[in-house]
């Protein structure tokens, strides 16, 4: 029986190939190892780690739309930790969102995701989380209004939303395509921030990863379409996105970057592929239907003109194709196109840092504007950008931006 | 050479109390400007909570900036740019205060190669010109002060300061003289969020366009005017936003 | 009492050029460094953001990115006759504070030294004669050659992605280079930069003149760059706003935007910012440097013990330490004995202004955007019939167009009035300069030491600057204003008007920030205070960096070699003396 050795606990660059769903049995050591990279697939200290110095402790505040819930304690310490949890019963929390006392868990907690791990993976999870330092400190309750706040009324949302459900791979596509399925739709937990909910926060099958709301941002879709979505990406592409940050047409900003810097920059190139060659899959669903985008002699063309020229040029240049490796290109831009303007606004308004990965540790960044232009110029300008150089999406009004603003306001308030 | 301390011209003036005489020897706890940055917007020069100058000292310096860099057939001037309230801010601020100067004793005249050597800070050289040129002037323009001189009184006066041909105090009037032609141009020239410049006045008398970040494409137009709207760092209309 | 920190490897003092590349190089080989800091930590966003950088009231005129004499300044006379008086503002040079050093705030202007530079006293005897040189100048031989700096300088070149045209390729003579430029072993890494009018403008009326014009090697990329180290670099977008800012889209080199990104991550590495060291510290034999002290931003003061020290601030502020730290014999002008504060040097510039019919837009334009003649540099030409040594550099320099500090005015153009709003109006956008860039040479009388009388905010006593041009400088100077007036007359001006540099060197307006010597390099520790490899005479764990130890200061900006000899310096600590602490030569 071979014994799978560890490797390397450096933090960058996990040369870890598990094949998918079957694996060897391990010796704990290996066990442990591969929870630790699946511990940063599904990017579990996006949530769970607030304090750096107290990694997995939880307490973060994670936001949703019907209030914020505060991240728990994953260490294994035995009163405010899973310390004192059995291998069932964590399996348990991740397939079916149930806890020990049974109690449900919040839907924030994207067990509806990790419902497709295997018992195996999950197994893995635990044992990487038992290994680390238990930390003593108790969970914050949600601060969620009635009937919210009353947890059994989860079960009604699981009626309508959830069905648990181990991955089960389809027999017609490539292992790479099936490993891609079981990561993105599993630990990745990407639909949960790339998919549109609706006011319940539910998912409908048939949207997912069309793009959506996340954290005060706009996820872009990752279907097919070629203006709003990666139907122009290449595998490699998404690849190099996803390990380092930023490719030639894009750079990771806001809270994608942190899900590079924290989860997929550790990811083998051959699960990396694998992701990418899923995402490739997913069809076009006609978002990018003809954009009613001004003429360009339009006076919000004729504005935003000049205010790109002004503010933007700088760095993207005057024909909006940006520095090579540096700062994307506005031209055919995903995200310029996204068909709701919530992150541009962001980006313009505050501006953002790129991930620093061992690749491209230059983390570069872009400065904040919010000071220096209205709504009306930030409006122009990007229904400027977004009807130039061949992109094709709907203007953007000077209140989208006022709402931004009050959001980001809101947010940090 | 009428010797003014420090407090003698700090009486009934809005400055800072830290402005006191200063030990040359004990070591001094401040806190470093060259710190990092305030998150991306420039700092508060924009709007302070109030000026240096009292009404006879504004209406001194609207009156000499006017004469500094006259209205006339180019165009407004110094005064139309609202550079008297550049000054005022200036004052106001740090560099009125000379608070990045090395201001400790002893003092000394030096040579023309030493440098400033005075033992006032920018403010209060202002304040002491100011009151000393008036009180001149009034004694020998039957009760005017250089506000109410008509435009050639001023600048013959500004000229006979300028060779210190005025008697006060030695040569503060022509140090102060200096110090006003440069902040007057600094003024007319500087960003619009400064007070001054305004609606670009000095730039259009120019033509520097404002702060653009990119001349690729017409850095090779030879001899071609560059043709956009003027800008300020805080946009087109010079005004800063709510954030 | 200063409390006592654990010790580092290495603590370097200064966190500018040359502690990010020895920070890097060191740490490389897994050496505990520290940094520290006087200034605040900076950073390309948000500190040089595009949106605020500029702004030429807050960091051209106010001085929003150097250090501030109120803390620390110098005395300044110009012959010991004097009395020295405080540099109460910043004037003649701006030295800098905060992360990244004068490297945030230069204009990119990088050269290196010419072969005859290394050997300026061994050459200059044999060509003119021992009698050609003045009886005060202390003209000395640096004890590194350019053959052995070579590639170094190289480093440095790809370190910064230089954009230029090589002139000399392993002695071959290239077409659109300097022709009197060392022989470098490749090209520079990027082509040179575009081309702006008035450079066109130049190099034609020098061409005419019989001259050899190139395009200045400038650390403004003119293509994105990945430097030596790894970095991606932007590109320059020509915003005319170097000198004093900083760089908003990565495309100046700077620290910040060539080394930070693959130093400040590591493990091994630290920077304590807003941390000023006030003293080197060594053992009762005094021979062994044991660490240094720092104040930090609330007055409290510690020791960071270290086993190589490395004194990385701007050059009179390494020579400060020294004296404040008693290590080295200080130098005595009288007698012309001790080493530290001796020689002293500078840079000697002139223009002349140059007013066309054209519109030359010079708010198009970048720190090293500009086109040189090197013919009367160094050696390049016959000083015999010139009674000088040395000489410069000229150049049409599009740096800016910044409308309070870069304006152009005719002669006799009054101060004030109607007549200077005029000469404003008419001039701005059609005027450049042929500037001159001298050599200073090292004299008796230049010289820095410590003041008796006025002290800093830690109660030491200020370094005290001792300097004037002497004949030599002058003369060169003259002579090379007149050479640009010969451009200058060949480019058909409607109007022209040299401004040569006369009389005492002053304090007050702005000149260079070249400011070199103090704590020379050489083979010999009668005139030297470090050896070739800038390792301490007297104390082997202490070397010094920077411009410092220059012994006289060629006519071309020091920056590049700096670069050079700190990439020099680092080979030889990684290769000799980790493996064998002590003295790497004997005198």
């Amino acid at each position: 029986m071979a014994r799978r050795k560890s490797l390397l606990f450096a933090a960058m660059g996990l040369a870890l190939a598990a094949a998918p769903l079957a694996f060897a049995v391990d010796t704990d050591y290996g066990k442990v190892a591969r929870g630790r990279y699946l511990v940063h697939a599904g990017d579990c200290a996006a949530c769970h780690t607030d304090d750096e110095g107290k990694p997995f402790a939880g307490g973060r505040a994670v936001p949703t739309p019907f209030g914020t819930i505060y991240s728990t304690n994953i260490t294994p310490d035995k009163e405010t930790g899973i310390g004192n949890w059995t291998d069932e019963q964590f399996y348990k929390a991740m397939h079916e969102g149930m806890r020990p006392n049974g109690q449900h868990l919040y839907p924030a907690f994207p067990y509806p995701w990790f419902t497709k791990l295997s018992r195996d993976d999950v197994l893995a999870i635990k044992a990487y989380l038992d290994s680390l330092k238990p930390v003593k400190q108790a969970a914050k309750p949600p601060d969620l209004p009635w009937p919210l706040s009353v947890r059994e009324s989860v079960a009604g949302w699981n009626t309508m939303f959830f069905k648990a459900g181990t991955f089960q791979p389809d027999a017609k596509k490539s292992a790479q395509w099936n490993r891609g399925a079981y990561l993105v739709e599993g630990l990745g937990h990407c639909g949960a921030c790339h998919s549109p909910k609706n006011t319940l926060g539910g998912i409908k099958k048939k949207d997912r990863f069309e793009g959506g709301k996340g954290e005060g941002w706009f996820a872009v879709s990752l279907d097919g379409d070629r203006r709003s979505g990666l139907g122009d990406w290449t595998v490699d592409e998404i690849v190099e996105y996803l390990k380092t940050g930023a490719n030639d047409r894009a750079r990771a900003m806001g809270p994608m970057a942190e899900v590079v810097h924290n989860s997929t920059m550790y990811l083998t190139d051959s699960d990396l592929r694998a992701m990418a060659t899923y995402l490739k899959g997913l069809p076009a669903d006609g978002t990018d239907r003809n954009a009613s985008v001004p003429a360009p002699d339009d006076d919000r063309m004729k504005r935003g003109r000049l205010v790109y020229a002004d503010q933007c040029a700088g760095c993207h240049m005057q024909n909006g194709e940006g520095i090579a490796h540096v700062f994307p290109a506005i031209k055919g831009n995903t995200g310029a196109q996204a068909q709701d303007p919530t992150s541009l606004a962001r980006l313009v308004l505050q501006g953002a840092h790129s991930a620093k990965t061992p690749a491209k540790p230059e983390g570069f960044a872009m400065p904040a504007f919010g000071w220096k232009l209205s709504n009306e110029d930030i409006a122009d300008v990007l229904t400027y950008i977004r009807a130039s150089w061949g992109n094709q999406a709907e203007p953007v009004k000077a209140s989208k931006i006022a709402d931004v603003r009050k959001m980001i306001a809101k947010s940090s308030g | 050479m009428t010797s003014m301390t420090r407090r003698e011209l700090l009486k009934g003036a809005a400055l800072l109390p830290a402005a006191a005489a200063v030990a040359t020897t004990a070591p001094i706890t401040f806190v470093p400007r060259t710190m990092p940055s305030s998150g991306g917007r420039p700092p508060d020069y924009t709007a302070p909570a109030q000026g240096f100058l009292n009404t006879d000292e504004k209406a001194f310096v609207e009156a000499a900036v006017a004469r500094i860099i006259p209205a006339d057939d180019l165009g407004p001037g110094a005064k139309e740019a609202g550079v008297a309230d550049f000054i005022d801010r200036q004052l106001a601020g740090p560099y009125g205060l000379a608070e990045t100067w090395y201001m400790q004793g002893p003092w000394q005249p030096g040579t023309e190669q030493q440098g400033y050597q005075l033992r006032l800070a920018p403010a209060q050289l202002y304040r002491a010109a100011i009151a000393q040129i008036d009180r001149h002037l009034k004694q020998s323009q039957g009760n005017r002060g250089f506000a109410q001189l008509d435009p050639k009184a001023q600048d013959d006066f500004l000229h006979a300061l300028e060779k210190a041909d005025v008697k006060i105090s030695g040569d503060l009037g022509k140090e102060f003289f200096e110090m006003l032609v440069v902040n007057t141009i600094e003024g007319f020239l500087a960003d619009p969020i400064y007070g001054g410049n305004k609606d670009f006045i000095g730039w259009k008398l120019v033509g520097f366009p404002g702060p653009r970040y990119n001349y690729v494409a017409q850095i090779g137009e030879f001899g071609k005017k560059f043709d956009m709207p003027f800008v300020s760092i805080a946009g087109r209309d010079a005004g800063i936003r709510e954030s | 009492m200063a409390k006592r920190l654990p010790p580092k490897d290495v603590v370097l003092v200064g966190f500018g050029w040359t502690a990010s590349i020895l920070a890097k190089e060191l740490t490389d080989v897994g050496l505990q460094v520290v940094a520290l800091e006087r200034g605040g930590f900076r950073d390309t966003i948000p500190d040089f953001s595009p949106t605020t950088i500029q702004d030429e009231l807050r960091y051209a005129v106010r001085n929003g990115l150097f250090e501030e004499p109120h803390r620390e300044t110098l005395t300044f006379r110009n012959d010991a006759s004097q009395l020295a008086l405080p540099m109460r503002q910043l004037g003649s040079f701006r030295p800098a504070a905060g992360a990244g050093g004068a490297g945030v705030h230069w204009n990119g202007q990088n050269w290196r030294f010419l072969p005859s530079d290394f050997v300026a006293y061994t050459h200059n005897v044999q060509r003119y004669g021992k009698g050609f040189i003045p009886a005060d100048m202390n003209l000395q031989d640096w004890g590194v050659t350019y053959e052995e700096l070579e590639p170094h300088y190289d480093a440095f070149e790809y370190l910064c992605g230089i954009s230029g045209k090589a002139g000399n390729l392993g002695g071959k003579l290239q077409e659109g280079g300097n022709p009197f430029e060392g022989a470098r072993r490749r090209e520079y890494p990027l082509p040179p930069l575009k081309r702006c009018y008035s450079t066109v403008l130049f190099d034609k009326a020098a061409k005419e003149a019989g001259l050899h014009p190139f395009p200045a090697p400038a650390a403004n990329t003119s293509e994105p760059y990945k430097n030596l180290y790894g970095v991606q670099m932007g590109q320059c977008t020509f915003c005319g706003y170097c000198e004093w800012f900083g760089c908003g889209n990565y495309s100046k080199a700077s620290p910040q935007a060539c080394v930070f990104p693959v130093l400040l991550g590591r493990d091994n590495f630290e920077l304590r910012s807003q941390c000023e060291v006030t003293k080197v510290l060594r053992d009762s034999s005094g021979k062994r440097a044991t660490g240094v002290v720092y104040v930090d931003v609330t007055g409290e003061a510690y020791e960071q013990p270290a086993d190589l020290v490395i004194l990385c601030a701007f050059a009179q502020h390494n020579v400060h330490l020294l004296l404040v730290s008693g290590i080295g014999k200080p130098y005595d002008p009288q007698q012309n004995v001790g080493v530290v504060g001796r020689n002293y040097a500078y840079q000697i510039t002139s223009s002349v202004d140059v007013f066309l019919d054209e519109v030359l837009n010079p708010f198009m334009g970048a720190g090293a955007l500009g086109q040189i003649v090197d013919d009367f540099n160094g050696d390049n030409f016959d000083h015999g019939p010139h009674g000088f040594i040395g000489g410069g550099y000229l150049a049409n320099w599009n740096t800016g167009g910044r409308p309070i500090l870069q304006h152009h005015l005719p002669d006799k153009t009054p101060k004030w009035g109607s007549g200077f709003k005029k000469a404003l109006a008419e001039n701005y956008l059609k005027s450049t300069s042929i500037a001159t860039h001298g050599c200073v040479m090292a004299y008796r009388g230049n010289y820095l030491d410590l003041d008796p009388t006025y002290r800093d905010v830690y109660g030491n006593p200020l370094l005290r600057l001792t300097f004037d041009f002497h004949d030599n400088e002058h003369k060169m100077s003259d002579f090379l204003t007149d050479r640009a007036a010969e451009v200058a007359k060949a480019m058909k001006p409607r109007s022209m008007h040299p401004k040569p540099r006369k009389g005492h060197y002053s304090i007050v307006p702005y000149q260079t920030t070249h400011n070199t010597g103090g704590a020379v390099m050489g083979t010999d520790p009668r005139t030297s205070v470090v050896n070739r490899y800038l390792q301490s005479w007297d104390v082997p764990n202490l070397f010094v960096m920077g411009s410092s130890v220059f012994p006289q200061n060629p006519g071309y900006n020091p920056t590049g070699t700096v670069g050079a000899l700190t990439f020099w310096a680092a080979r030889a600590i990684k290769e000799q003396y980790l493996r064998n602490p002590g003295p790497l030569m004997s005198a």
